[in-house]
């Protein structure tokens, strides 16, 4: 049987992927907590976005071991326990967003009626639940594709770059949302949801619990924003970021 | 396969074409103007129109169902629904006989539409019944749903999935019997005919055509192109991968 309460959320060990020629994830290994919210961040092309479909099952190519929820990447057992949002938004622009979620509800098979009200008030898009989703603007957009993620309450929550393009009292709203989420006082109100967030946003990142910081397909950090501040003497995970980042790109320089 | 979700998303492509009033307009009209204009261009020579014309009934829902689903199909890989789709606990099956379901819905009308307006408003002179007549057009939605799946997998974007339709129609076309009967063509191209699917549904609707009752040609053609459509449809439901690089 599955072990479906203990031990991390997302487990990889020498997790390696291949897109086309080049090797994007090289042997990675990393821990992600249950319960908890970790950001994942990097430069743009180090590799985030494929990390995450990796975890949602939709990468090809992968090797090394990749244990979500206790058994392997996309099985067919974990395809409703996880939720993932795409970078792009992936919705059906020439139907409302209400048609949206009806059908992604029937696919996941929700039959409770506020399922889908409850998700558009999440995103704050009830008063657009009758707009077609091609007419919106490109934030709410993106809204109706994380809106999609969320549900049926999934036990692990991959978001990539999900406030990307948002004003900040929303980017504040959502990431309330999503710690309400993480210590499971939102939603149907069952137990603390895991989440994995990638971002460029450095305000957010002082948010999540855990920081996985990647450049160019490896992990450079894995801790706590606190311990990343102590570990760089930096103030911000602003400044850390920028500090290993370059610790790293001289190492790697030619002499 | 789940009954459920199959139907879900055949309720969803036909509210996808609910908002899309022109193309649902386009489906249903166009066919029964080409008619129209045929049965103007035989004006002189009413009998070569009985048969074009049934060979035409046979062709309109194997060529609108094949680019429609293309598109369809392709728009849902290229807009990462069909990632999101395939990372949720979703069949291919589901998918795949939900799209051929909805469609099949479109074309009974637009074959329902053709036939009537053909039989009582261009006076095409059938032996056979009209429900024999429908019977194949539906298998042709089979067929041209399946292929445009099919062929979607080959295409990289909206460009090259209409270059598909020349280069997987236009063939048939030329050798189902529309232009030249097949029994008369060059032995190659005969044999070539011969594995080509259209051209039992055309032959099917000639044998509607001449033919009172259901002849065993008329039961082999059905049998062949409901069974192609089948086929094909198995092979574009194995190209839809949950994993891609
Ligand atoms: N379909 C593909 N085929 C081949 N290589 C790809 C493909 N998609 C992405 N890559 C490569 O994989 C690397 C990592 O891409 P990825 O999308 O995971 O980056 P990312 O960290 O999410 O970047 P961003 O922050 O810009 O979204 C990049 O170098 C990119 O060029
Ligand atoms: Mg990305």
């Amino acid at each position: 049987m599955m072990n479906k309460t203990e031990g991390p959320a997302v487990r990889a060990r020498g997790l390696t992927v291949v897109r086309g020629k080049r090797t994007v994830l090289d042997g990675l290994d990393f821990d992600v907590p249950r319960g908890q919210v970790t950001g994942l961040l990097g430069p743009s092309g180090c590799g985030k976005s494929t990390l995450m479909r990796a975890i949602a099952g939709t990468q090809a190519q992968v090797t090394g071991s990749l244990d979500v929820l206790g058994g392997p990447a996309g099985s067919a057992s974990l395809r409703s326990r996880v939720g993932y949002c795409t970078q792009a938004p992936s919705v059906y622009d020439d139907l409302t967003v209400r048609q949206n979620l009806d059908y992604f509800a029937a696919v996941l098979r929700l039959r409770a009626r506020g399922t889908v009200d409850r998700v558009l008030a999440d995103v704050d898009l009830a008063d657009h639940a009758d707009s077609l989703a091609g007419n919106l603007s490109g934030g709410q957009r993106s809204r109706v594709s994380l809106a999609t993620a969320l549900l049926g309450a999934p036990e692990l929550l991959v978001l990539d770059e999900p406030t990307v393009g948002l004003d900040p009292v929303l980017r504040r709203d959502l990431w309330d949302l999503f710690h309400r989420l993480a210590r499971g006082t939102a939603g149907d109100g069952t137990g603390g949801t895991t989440l994995l967030i990638s971002s460029h946003v450095m305000d957010e990142a002082e948010r999540c619990d855990r920081l996985l910081l990647m450049r160019s397909g490896r992990v450079l950090a894995d801790d706590t924003p606190a311990a990343l501040h102590d570990r760089t003497g930096t103030g911000t995970v602003e400044a850390a970021f920028l500090r290993l980042v370059e610790a790293a790109n001289d190492m790697e320089a030619p002499r | 396969m789940n009954v459920t979700r199959t139907l879900a998303t055949a309720r969803r492509v036909l509210r996808q074409l609910g908002h899309d009033p022109r193309t649902i307009a386009l489906l249903l009209l166009v066919p029964c103007l080409l008619l129209l204009l045929l049965r103007w261009v035989f004006d002189s020579d009413p009998r070569a129109f009985d048969s074009i014309g049934a060979s035409l009934l046979g062709i309109f829902p194997l060529v609108t169902m094949f680019l429609v689903t293309s598109i369809a199909t392709l728009r849902e890989r290229t807009s990462g629904t069909l990632e999101r789709l395939l990372s949720m606990p979703l069949g291919k099956a589901d998918l795949v006989v939900g799209y051929a379901l909805a469609f099949g819905l479109v074309a009974v009308v637009q074959a329902g539409l053709v036939t009537g307006l053909s039989i009582w408003g261009l006076d095409l002179d059938f032996a056979g019944s009209p429900w024999l007549l429908l019977v194949i057009a539906l298998l042709d939605t089979l067929l041209g749903t399946a292929l445009g799946l099919f062929v979607s997998a080959f295409a990289a974007s909206e460009f090259q999935a209409v270059q598909f339709m020349p280069a997987v129609i236009f063939p048939q076309l030329l050798l189902c019997g529309l232009f030249t009967p097949r029994d008369t063509m060059q032995p190659v191209l005969e044999a070539m005919s011969n594995v080509l699917p259209m051209s039992y549904a055309v032959d099917g609707m000639n044998e509607v055509l001449r033919h009172a009752d259901v002849t065993g040609d008329f039961v082999r053609d059905v049998c062949v192109v409901a069974g192609s459509g089948l086929l094909v449809l198995v092979l574009g439901a194995a190209t839809l991968r949950r994993r891609t690089a």
